[in-house]
């Protein structure tokens, strides 16, 4: 492998990496300010519970978002310093207010909503959690606005052969930025959503196996109590789990509609955008309107050679034209059409330049690995629709107030919050990877060949030895390995915890009931805190 | 609007100022918990008073980072790409701390929170080490070529000066975090800090002195002696004051010191921001590595709003955390493993 290939790799994984736990971050985020707004304007125990137990969930996974979320800012700098010099006067911006406006709020807050439980007056103890949340979608419009740039750069002109912001405004309103920041949203409530239904439906049906709960004639539960260890499993503990699972399904099933319709936008922006990335998402080799269900057979990207031998072997006609245009009938151009359009646009070799190392005078390949693209596409909708659909019936399962006792159902319910996970990587590899081979796509709009555009191939540091890449390489992913299981040992071990894993006063009647729903008074300069590492 | 890329050469110090003066303090706790010998409970104190605002005291370097992109692109892919591998130890570093922060509390067996505490331990005193090294490179110089890529492979970067300039921030971080256990905690830890402070103040600042003493000599500059000067100032004034028992006026002095040295160098080093030693040539300066005027200008606005919000809600968090800690205030440890059948 030379150095090209291995920082692409390393900069895949470490970001698909982050955006396990951006997502979840993002969703649990607002969830939780939610439901301790809710706590707060009713008093009820439920809300206080729900508050402690996903707060707690919420704040394992942040840590590792910031952990590794700074690499990513390290990352341009050291690894693709040639795109840094090249697209650093636009790019810069966006990642930089992104730390100066985002992330010094989603730190500073987050700390004192943590410390902050017993210290803050109940109103102002509710802000932080909110400041911390909004913060955590703010930044997530910043990076998308610099992502989105390189999808479709706009308010820029080349100056010395750098790209130069000529227009502030069009970056941070370009409307590939508008419409990805919303999808991504949806697809992070999506992830938060199955998180709360998959968790609460494993304690409901622990609670029905251990005959906590059971279910009278016409299938109604009748709430029961184990008080042998503490209030953990008492009746408002079954209040949690049933609204938690509730409200994460109908979470999850808004959320789906919400990526589905702004997709659906998304897809008819990249028909105009980046024709090259939905022809080799659909793998359409030759103009078409049909919209491939499964098409087989050579989609490997070995040029336009190969491209011939897909066979699409179920395709809905129209529905292409339907997502690229909004009716059924225009034709939509095929990847044998574009790659000699490419070519005739952007040349036909890389040029003989230095910054190309090895790839100076080579052929351009124009189409992204299609396997890829073409599956990373459907994986997305896929994994979204499912669990969207068994969120759907879990809706309807547990309209009588508990889940049935049944042991495959219940895995199945864990098992069912990797999906929208699942769903996210799959929609970034796809985006990202449909780019190439270049890193700032060319924007169709601006016309001519001297607009905006940067192959990956001369983006990458240039006296970084591919020694240093592999280091770098194996460091992170075996350390990344590690911490994945980490975390999920600790996410786990607290799941099965329960409340009380959250709320320590739970387990024995003796502690004062629940100490943080105290005012703060001047004179505690005795107690123990409320919170401590 | 020539003046807009000096503008931001001194926002650039500011934030570096921020960051070793904020973050100082907590990596040097974190070297004091993981690699000092100490009881669990006393642990678990030391963690706590930085337990609420670490996080936003690491986001002073990333803002760093991303300013630096923004206002000086060259200065952020020439710097970062020919530090490459310290870099990467650095970002472990910065990994490992992070996460050992927040999961040792977690942790159930004695072996695993021993391993966590050497993470937190080991994370900060290489995260302070990379850090120094990176900025005394940055003042003092990198073999770099005419297109600003290092040259010399990957250890060209490991030469005296960066080492002085690791060792420099590690000193600093770790008296400055007795400097801060004084101010925020009561009753034994608080006597034992006082006294190392008082003890080893002045050896601990030496290399950072060094450090900037050899950046002036080499670009003579009125205005950074003055500095330098200024920063010795109060140095002394830290030690009689710690002395004297006023721990908060000696803690803010030595603040003040780090600021004043940090400024000389940044001074003296000026307009270059990343000299080359292969030829003054291929020096990047605050000139020709900057954005354009029109960048500078937005993100000048953003800064002018951006920087006053965060220093006033920072400020406003430390002092709702104002309150001393003692060991009575840790409460008992709660292990979920308790509750999981
Ligand atoms: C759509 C959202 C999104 C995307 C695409 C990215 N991130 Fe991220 N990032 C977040 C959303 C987010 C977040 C939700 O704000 C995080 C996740 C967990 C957290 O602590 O904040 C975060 C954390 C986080 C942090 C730590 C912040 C802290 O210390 O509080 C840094 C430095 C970055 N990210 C940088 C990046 C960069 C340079 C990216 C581009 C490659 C990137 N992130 C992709
Ligand atoms: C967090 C969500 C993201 C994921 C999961 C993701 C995923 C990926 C993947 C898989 C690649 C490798 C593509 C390939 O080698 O073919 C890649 C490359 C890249 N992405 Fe992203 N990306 C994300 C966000 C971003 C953002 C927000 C930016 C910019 C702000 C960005 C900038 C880049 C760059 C510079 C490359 C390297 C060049 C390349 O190989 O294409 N990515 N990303
Ligand atoms: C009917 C359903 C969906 C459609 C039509 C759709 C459409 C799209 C399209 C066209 C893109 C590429 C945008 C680009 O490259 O410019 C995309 C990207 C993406 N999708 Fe989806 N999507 C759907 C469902 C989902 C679901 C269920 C999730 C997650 C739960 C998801 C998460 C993502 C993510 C994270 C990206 C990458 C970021 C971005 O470019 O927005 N999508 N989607």
């Amino acid at each position: 492998m030379d150095a090209l290939e291995i920082a692409r790799w390393q900069f895949g994984i470490t970001t698909v990496y982050h955006f396990l736990m951006v997502p979840l971050t993002i969703g649990l985020g607002l969830t939780v300010a939610v439901l301790q707004t809710i706590w707060h304007r009713t008093g009820n125990e439920h809300w206080l519970r729900m508050t402690k137990f996903w707060g707690k969930l919420f704040l394992i996974n942040f840590i590792m978002g910031v952990a590794t979320g700074i690499v990513q800012e390290f990352q341009f700098g050291m690894a693709w310093s040639e795109y840094s010099r090249y697209v650093g006067d636009v790019f810069g911006a966006p990642l930089a207010m992104e730390a100066l406006l985002a992330f010094f709020v989603e730190s500073t807050f987050l700390g004192l909503w943590i410390f902050g439980w017993k210290k803050l007056p109940k109103r102002l103890h509710l802000a932080t959690i909110w400041c911390a949340s909004l913060a955590t979608m703010l930044s997530a419009y910043f990076i998308l606005v610099a992502n989105s740039w390189m999808q479709h750069p706009v308010g820029t002109k080349i100056v010395d052969g750098r790209a130069v912001m000529t227009d502030a405004w069009a970056v941070f309103t370009n409307n590939t930025a508008l419409i990805t920041f919303p999808h991504t949203l949806f697809g992070a409530f999506a992830v938060a959503g199955g998180f709360l239904l998959g968790i609460s439906w494993f304690h409901l049906y622990r609670r029905r196996k251990e005959g906590i709960d059971t279910v009278d004639a016409d299938g109604r539960v009748i709430i029961g109590e184990d008080l042998s260890r503490g209030k953990n499993r008492d009746k408002t503990d079954y209040h949690v789990w049933i609204k938690s699972l509730r409200i994460g399904a109908s979470i999850a099933v808004v959320a789906f509609l919400g990526v589905a319709l702004t997709g659906h936008e998304q897809a008819k922006l990249m028909f105009e955008q980046q024709p090259m990335k939905m022809a080799s998402a659909e793998a359409a080799c030759h103009d078409g309107t049909g919209f491939s269900v499964l098409s087989l057979g050579d989609i490997t990207a070995n040029g336009s050679t190969n491209c011939d031998d897909v066979v699409a072997v179920f395709e809905v006609p129209g529905i292409l034209s339907f997502l690229a245009n909004g009716n059924f009938t225009t034709e939509i151009k095929g990847v044998n059409t574009l790659i000699p359009e490419y070519q005739e646009k952007y040349g036909k070799y890389y040029p003989q330049d230095e910054s190309f190392g090895p790839y100076a005078g080579q052929e351009i390949d124009y189409l992204p690995v299609m396997e890829v693209t073409y599956w990373g596409f459907r994986l997305m909708i896929t994994f979204g629709g499912l669990s969207a659909v068994a969120a759907a019936i879990a809706l309807w399962i547990t309209r009588k107030g508990t889940v049935p006792d049944n042991k495959w159902i219940s895995r199945l319910a864990v098992l069912g919050i990797a999906a929208p996970f699942g769903a996210n990587a799959t929609g970034w590899i796809f985006t990202e990877m449909g780019r190439q081979p270049f890193t700032v796509a060319p924007n169709p709009q601006m016309g001519g060949v001297d607009q905006v555009f940067m192959y990956t191939a001369a983006s990458v540091s240039p006296t970084v030895s591919a020694g240093e890449l592999l280091f770098s390489l194996i460091a992170l992913t075996s350390i990344y390995a590690v911490l994945l299981v980490v975390e999920l040992v600790l996410l786990f071990r607290y799941v099965r915890g329960g409340v009380a894993s959250a709320m320590p006063e739970l387990e024995s009647e003796h502690q004062p009931h629940d100490t943080s729903t105290r005012q703060p008074d001047d004179n505690d300069d005795d107690d123990v805190l409320a919170f401590a590492y | 609007m020539e003046w807009l890329p000096t503008l931001w050469f001194i926002v650039i110090a500011v934030l570096w100022c921020g960051y070793l003066f904020l973050e100082g303090f907590d990596l040097g706790v974190g070297m004091l918990i993981g690699l000092g010998r100490n009881t669990e409970r006393r642990k678990r104190l030391l963690l706590n008073t930085i337990g609420p605002v670490w996080d936003g005291n690491e986001v002073w370097l990333l803002t760093a980072g991303g300013a630096t992109f923004a206002a000086f692109p060259h200065w952020y892919a020439s710097l970062f790409s020919a530090l490459y591998i310290p870099l990467t130890i650095v970002l472990l570093a910065l990994i490992f701390r992070a996460v050992a922060i927040e999961y040792r509390g977690k942790a159930v067996t004695a072996p695993t929170r021993k391993a966590w505490d050497l993470a937190l331990g080991l994370g900060s005193l290489v995260a302070a080490f990379g850090v120094g090294a990176m900025l005394a490179s940055t003042t003092i110089g990198l073999p770099l070529n005419e297109n600003g890529d290092r040259i010399g492979g990957a250890f060209a970067w490991l030469t005296w000066h960066a080492v002085l300039g690791g060792v420099a921030v590690v000193a600093f971080c770790w008296i400055h975090a007795l400097a801060f256990l004084r101010l925020k905690t009561d009753g034994p830890v608080r006597e034992e800090a006082g006294k190392l402070v008082g003890r080893w103040l002045p050896v601990a600042v030496l290399p950072m002195m060094v450090w900037a003493l050899w950046v002036i000599i080499n670009n003579d500059s009125a205005l950074s002696w003055v500095s330098l000067a200024l920063s010795l100032a109060a140095l002394v004034a830290a030690i009689i004051m710690g002395r004297a028992g006023k721990e908060g006026i000696s803690f803010i002095a030595l603040g003040i010191m780090l600021v004043a040295a940090v400024a000389a160098i940044f001074i003296a080093a000026f307009p270059v921001v990343l000299p080359s030693t292969l030829d003054p040539a291929f020096n990047l300066t605050v000139e020709t590595a900057s954005s354009t005027p029109y960048t500078l200008k937005l993100m000048s606005i953003v800064a002018a709003f951006g920087v006053p919000l965060v220093l006033a809600y920072q400020a406003w968090s430390y002092w709702v955390f104002r309150k001393r800690l003692r060991e009575e205030h840790i409460p008992e440890t709660h292990r979920v493993t308790s509750i999981v059948k």
